[in-house]
């Protein structure tokens, strides 16, 4: 494989709103799509959602999230679609350029006829929900618990605090019991459940983890690893309720305290950001504020659903591989006005095949070298002479205009390109 | 007549079930919005299924750990066992998604199969 440095469509992203953004695209018409992915390999967090759900809607069928990533990858990969895996977008300008330092290719220029953001979303961290206390080992967040429980194969603790009743939260509850850890309780912040309900069931009821609703983690107690957390009532303002403390030891915390819209990219871009989302501001065609910048699945607002993401990365896709098409159409039907004989230089550099149904265009340009006789202004394409008027004389000083009337609009629609000349008659 | 209260875990929308009970035979669900949820809360009234996924141990694979689920819902007093038998497990990479790594698990009719390809190490 080789990197070009144009491509119809690049997709920034390799989970689900990016690969089914790139394949709607591929399918849409876009003939070089490109999707950069940061990780080794595609798929994104769903290569570590190993728990089933996922499916229902794209298959019809309950899948686990590595499984739903492995259809879309298949399907992309037998489309000819280019990948560029272990490599970081460092920069992408409101002109559609990206920046890219990747570890098989070093650093790449790369330029985009429409792009899709597909970023996806990260997790909160302790400093975003400010839980005071030390700071020791054995503090996570759910999704990195995940990973290394899921795919590097590592166990973050034996006896466990979930902060937070987000999804993340709750499937790990119910994957490290599996793993023989213990889960002491799950606490949440607000009066109801954050994530699905069906999670709750299937994650902690089945599994006897007690969840807390109005309960927060007031101090996180150990010098070099968690050794216990205090955790305190709240009102309904989120005010600690004094008098309801309770230590509860353990060795790690996890927090699935909520997800944020990764757009540091975008706003590079020049994107607008809504400040409720985190995401940019779309419209129907997911299309940001930008033109040709299209976003898709988590980097626009978290979703609850993978299912949803890829129906959002369709519908980018396809306006994505739309505009791309336009843009090509638009540019394919300029072509350039090159200096013959004794022309310096033309302006404009180039011409629209279609600007003459709407009136004249002037040519403006300058010779190379005085010619102090009778000249021939003659205007070409490659195979015929379009128009051809007299001068006196031509020199660099003065400019000369030549003038494309409508009823030379057949005669351009043929071009490929035009070429100006300016030679004596007596040349002839 | 005694009732039994359930979430649907059918799919995401959560719909809450109300199953009626005359002895062990169910005779009316109420809450659902699909058939789904009829299955669902008939079974989980009589005998609660679940699927179930972990990882099993992969010799030279590009992931230290191959994330595998049973194809079908399994006796939910019998997930501790399924389990024992998936950490027994160690397979050779490559491997590819649906491959079954535990067929007929412990009796129960149903396969475990890999979640995802798996290339070898290179």
């Amino acid at each position: 494989m080789f990197i070009k440095n144009k491509y119809d469509v690049v997709v920034i992203g390799g989970g689900p709103g990016g690969l089914a953004a790139a394949i709607e695209a591929k399918k849409g018409g876009a003939e070089d799509v490109l999707v950069i992915e940061r990780d080794v390999e595609l798929g994104g967090i769903l290569l570590q959602c190993i728990h089933n759900g996922f499916g229902l809607q794209t298959f019809k069928e309950d899948l686990p999230g590595p499984e739903y990533a492995q259809r879309f990858i298949n399907e992309a990969k037998s489309l000819g679609i280019s990948f560029l895996l272990d490599a970081m977008v460092m920069d992408v300008t409101s002109q559609r350029k990206l920046y890219v330092s990747s570890q098989d290719f070093g650093y790449v220029e790369i330029d985009a006829l429409a792009i899709v953001l597909a970023m996806g979303c990260r997790e909160k961290t302790r400093p975003q929900v400010r839980i005071p206390g030390t700071r020791p080992n054995g503090v996570f967040t759910a999704g990195t618990a995940q990973r290394w429980v899921n795919v590097e194969g590592y166990m973050p603790g034996k006896n466990f605090v979930i902060l937070g009743s987000g999804d993340i939260g709750m499937i790990m509850a119910r994957r490290l019991t599996f793993e023989g850890a213990h889960v002491e309780r799950v606490l949440e912040i607000q009066s109801y459940l954050s994530g699905l309900s069906r999670n709750y069931v299937q994650c902690l009821e089945d599994w006897d983890i007690s969840l807390q609703l109005q309960h927060t983690v007031k101090r996180i107690i150990g010098k070099n690893r968690v050794e216990a957390i205090e955790a305190v009532v709240v009102d309904s303002h989120w005010n600690y309720i004094p008098g309801t403390e309770e230590i509860i030891p353990c060795d790690t915390l996890l927090l699935s305290v909520g997800l944020i819209p990764e757009n540091e990219l975008s706003k590079k871009a020049g994107v607008a950001i809504d400040p409720v989302t985190g995401g940019p501001y779309v419209d129907e065609k997911f299309q940001t504020n930008i033109p040709g910048i299209f976003a898709a699945g988590n980097v626009v607002h978290v979703y609850d659903l993978v299912d949803y993401v890829s129906m959002a990365g369709v519908g980018a896709g396809k306006s994505a591989a739309e505009f791309a098409l336009a843009e090509k159409e638009r540019s394919a039907r300029y072509i350039p006005l090159v200096p013959g004989k004794n022309v310096r230089y033309i302006v404009p550099h180039r011409l629209d095949k279609r600007a003459l149904e709407k009136g004249d265009v002037s040519l403006q340009m300058r010779v190379s070298k005085p010619i102090e006789e009778d000249v021939w202004l003659e205007v070409r394409n490659q195979n015929n002479s379009i128009v051809r008027r007299s001068e006196r004389y031509v020199r660099p000083g003065e400019m000369v205009t030549i003038v494309l009337k409508p009823n030379m609009a057949d005669e351009l629609e043929k071009s490929d390109s035009l070429i100006v000349d300016i030679y004596p008659k007596s040349e002839v | 007549m005694e009732e039994k209260n359930f979430i649907c875990t059918a799919c995401p929308t959560g719909c809450r079930l109300i199953v009626r009970m005359e002895g062990d035979e169910v005779v009316k669900i109420l809450g659902n919005r699909c058939r789904k949820g009829e299955t669902y809360g008939r079974q989980e009234a009589i005998s609660p299924q679940r699927m179930v996924s972990s990882t099993v141990r992969v010799a030279n694979g590009f992931h230290p750990l191959l994330p595998v689920y049973t194809k079908g819902a399994i006796p939910k007093r019998r997930i501790a066992e399924v389990l024992e038998k998936i950490r027994a497990v160690e397979v050779q990479a490559p491997l590819s998604a649906e491959d079954v790594i535990i067929s007929n698990v412990i009796g129960t009719g149903v396969n475990v199969v890999a979640s995802r390809d798996m290339p070898a190490k290179e």
